[in-house]
């Protein structure tokens, strides 16, 4: 059969307004089951767990500011994590890698700046690190998926995948993030002894952060920061399980008022301060 | 033919400047590795295994590193179940590999330098201690 130019058109027009009538025709017969597919393919598709299903661990910390700002020359968090993770001191600030580290309450609440900050605040450090957000900005932006979300909650990194774009670093609003921009091992020459042996450096070119330690979660350990914490009897750092209402966390958060930096950004970050 | 000396002459130098690095190692076989298992560590086993059987990890011990390393940085599975003996094993380069190989210079080098191959495991993973003071 030979179509005429007529016939062809014809056709061209039903069909295409078949197409357009789709998506309405869906939307009629099954509502939102079309758009819901696509989200938890989009979710996955950035390593978050869909909507909805509820995890039965999100790891969390809760940091009690008013008695870590007590221990004003502490430092033994911060030094606990560097060591169990072979994190080098760097010296210049523009280079230096962090985990966990101090900074003052006008620093890591510019949003919520009084005009009277309290004088018992003012000046004075805590500790603060990777938020492990519900919805990482981070996870979302990284083209290799060598940083993703695990079911737990914790904002893994995947060094064997890392190719340094340093997107995730654009991406973070807490600036939890740092770059290698020289190779680690050279800040331990001579220093080797301070290696941890049970844990790897990093390389060149990769981008690192807070992990809550999960190789000693899974042994059953809470993380080295909270762990050194908890052996000055500072009791400052808290780590729990959100997801369970009866956890220290919970309990706490239940008694305190707790505030997290910058929630208006919808990140929802699982890292509480109690003021 | 025209300038067939020259021609005959050019390529015999061709030839020898393209075959040199052949000539030049003949002779001097390098022997087949063999590496070293003798480590305190595997000396105190009583069942000298790995994980999974000798052959498997030859042959296949490449795949089955990224397949540790996936299981515990990716899925946080950090223990092994043996298919060889059914032992329990933490999945862990540093803390499980290289306890018992603690010789990486006699056991990991001599392959990998006989293959010409340049892993980036040690970027980051510490190599175990004895075989540093070693070098």
């Amino acid at each position: 059969m030979k179509a005429s130019r007529r016939e062809f058109l014809k056709l061209a027009g039903v069909s295409a307004l078949f197409g357009l009538g789709a998506n309405a025709a869906f939307e009629l017969l099954t509502p939102g089951a079309l758009e819901a597919s696509s989200e938890v393919a989009h979710g996955t598709a950035h390593g978050e767990a869909a909507e909805g299903v509820h995890a039965a661990t999100r790891w969390a910390m809760v940091i009690d500011v008013r008695k870590c700002i007590l221990q004003e020359d502490c430092n033994d968090c911060v030094l606990a994590c560097n060591a169990t993770h072979n994190i080098p001191t760097v010296g210049n600030p523009k280079e230096e890698i962090k985990w966990i580290w101090k900074d003052t309450f006008e620093h890591l609440f510019p949003d919520q700046h009084s005009q009277y900050v309290d004088e018992g605040l003012k000046g004075k450090t805590f500790p603060v690190m990777c938020n492990h957000c519900e919805h990482p900005p981070c996870v979302r932006v990284c083209p290799t998926k060598a940083t993703f979300k695990r079911p737990d909650g914790i904002v893994m990194m995947d060094m064997h995948r890392c190719i340094g774009c340093r997107f995730c670093m654009a991406a973070c609003p807490y600036g939890a993030r740092s770059f290698n921009w020289r190779d680690p091992r050279k800040y331990f020459e001579g220093k080797e002894a301070m290696l941890n042996p049970e844990q790897p450096t990093r390389t060149k070119g990769v981008v690192e952060k807070c992990t809550f330690c999960p190789e000693r979660l899974a042994k059953g350990l809470e993380p080295a920061c909270v762990e050194a914490c908890k052996k000055r009897k500072s009791d400052c750092l808290i780590f729990g399980n959100l997801n369970d209402p009866e956890s220290e966390v919970r309990k706490i958060l239940r008694k305190r008022t707790s505030i997290r930096r910058k929630p208006e950004l919808g990140t929802q970050p699982s890292v509480f301060f109690l003021v | 033919m025209y300038d067939l000396n020259k021609i005959l002459v050019g390529l015999a130098i061709f030839l020898l400047f393209f075959t040199f690095p052949i000539l030049y190692g003949m002779g001097s076989a390098v022997p087949v590795p063999k590496p070293k298992l003798d480590t305190p560590e595997i000396q105190k086993l009583i069942d000298k295994k790995c994980v999974e059987d000798t052959h498997f990890m030859k042959t296949s011990h490449m795949q089955f590193l990224n397949y540790w390393r996936d299981k515990a940085v990716r899925d946080d599975q950090r223990v092994y179940n043996s298919k060889l003996n059914g032992k329990k094993y933490d999945i862990s380069l540093q803390n499980t590999c290289m306890k018992c190989h603690s010789n990486k210079k006699e056991f990991c080098d001599s392959c990998h330098t006989y293959a010409s191959v340049k892993p980036y495991c040690w970027d980051c993973h510490i190599e175990p201690k004895a075989a540093k003071e070693s070098m």
